[in-house]
């Protein structure tokens, strides 16, 4: 009697397991979205690269890009820095790392003293919804940087043709 | 891509000296990224522009290097100070030998 009842028991609970097991894949596929962190560790790696052993500080960089875009192919990407761009202070280049994108970077600009304002807009592509992060260098040597976050429904960069 | 495409630069043809001025660069390209495969499952080759470069009376002003994160037609918007008369030259450079200028001429007052 006692083998038959553990016969009938394991059978419901592999399937309880089996179907909870899918219910918290299926909760994962909902939350992966958000974090985007298969390709974070490249984007560390290329800051890394272009800061070498110097610290970063956060601020002064403002990077605007829309929140939400429909279409990753072309968003519109602004970046200013606040310097006073004299010929003793100003911003020598601002790298633009995606956290997300196939490659990190997706460009560096250079100004010098006769930029007038460290601005540049530009349009660019994002794979995902992810973090881009913006890393100025100023001509004393500081890095300083910034980062805007946005939602992406379609993307770039990987589709057939 | 071509040797060579369709570019265009705006910039105002008078200022005041010492004015920041904001100049628009254009260029036709199609920026293909590299990632990107055929139906048949044929890698498409990079061909980018890879670098920007800006020259005010034979100065460098601005420069900039391009990945492919940059969408197809690149634009690119910066500012400069009107120093001189003269002429402003934008310089696009890419793979496979493409290779775009544009001139524009500014008078300073």
């Amino acid at each position: 009697m006692t083998v038959l009842k553990v016969n009938s028991i394991t059978p419901n609970l592999t399937r309880r397991l089996y179907l909870s097991a899918l219910g918290i894949l299926g909760l994962s596929s909902w939350l992966t979205p958000f974090s985007a962190g298969a390709k974070q560790p490249e984007a560390m790696e290329a800051i890394a690269k272009i800061v070498g052993s110097n610290a970063i500080q956060n601020g002064r960089v403002k990077l605007v890009i829309p929140p939400l875009v429909e279409s990753g192919n072309l968003v519109v990407l602004k970046v200013a820095i606040e310097s006073p761009m004299t010929s003793t202070d100003y911003v020598k280049a601002v790298h633009i790392i995606s956290e997300a994108n196939p490659l990190p970077n997706i460009f560096t600009a250079y100004f010098t003293p006769r930029s007038g304002r460290a601005e540049v807009t530009t349009r660019v592509r994002l794979a995902d919804s992810q973090r881009v992060w913006a890393i100025a260098q100023m001509s004393d040597g500081g890095y300083w940087q910034g980062y805007a976050d946005t939602l992406v429904t379609l993307s770039a960069c990987t589709e057939m043709i | 891509m071509s040797k060579t495409s369709r570019t265009g630069i705006t910039a105002p043809a008078n200022a005041k000296k010492d004015a920041i001025i904001e100049i628009r660069a254009i260029a036709q390209h199609d920026m293909e990224t590299g990632f990107r495969y055929t139906e048949d499952g044929k890698r498409i080759p990079r061909d980018i522009i890879r670098l920007f470069t800006c020259r005010y009376n034979d100065e460098e002003v601005f420069k900039a290097d391009f990945y492919p994160g940059i969408g197809a037609n690149p634009l690119i918007i910066f500012t400069t100070i009107a120093v001189a008369s003269g002429t402003i030259e934008c310089k696009w450079t890419g793979d496979d030998g493409y290779e775009a200028v544009n001139q524009v001429k500014i008078t300073v007052s």
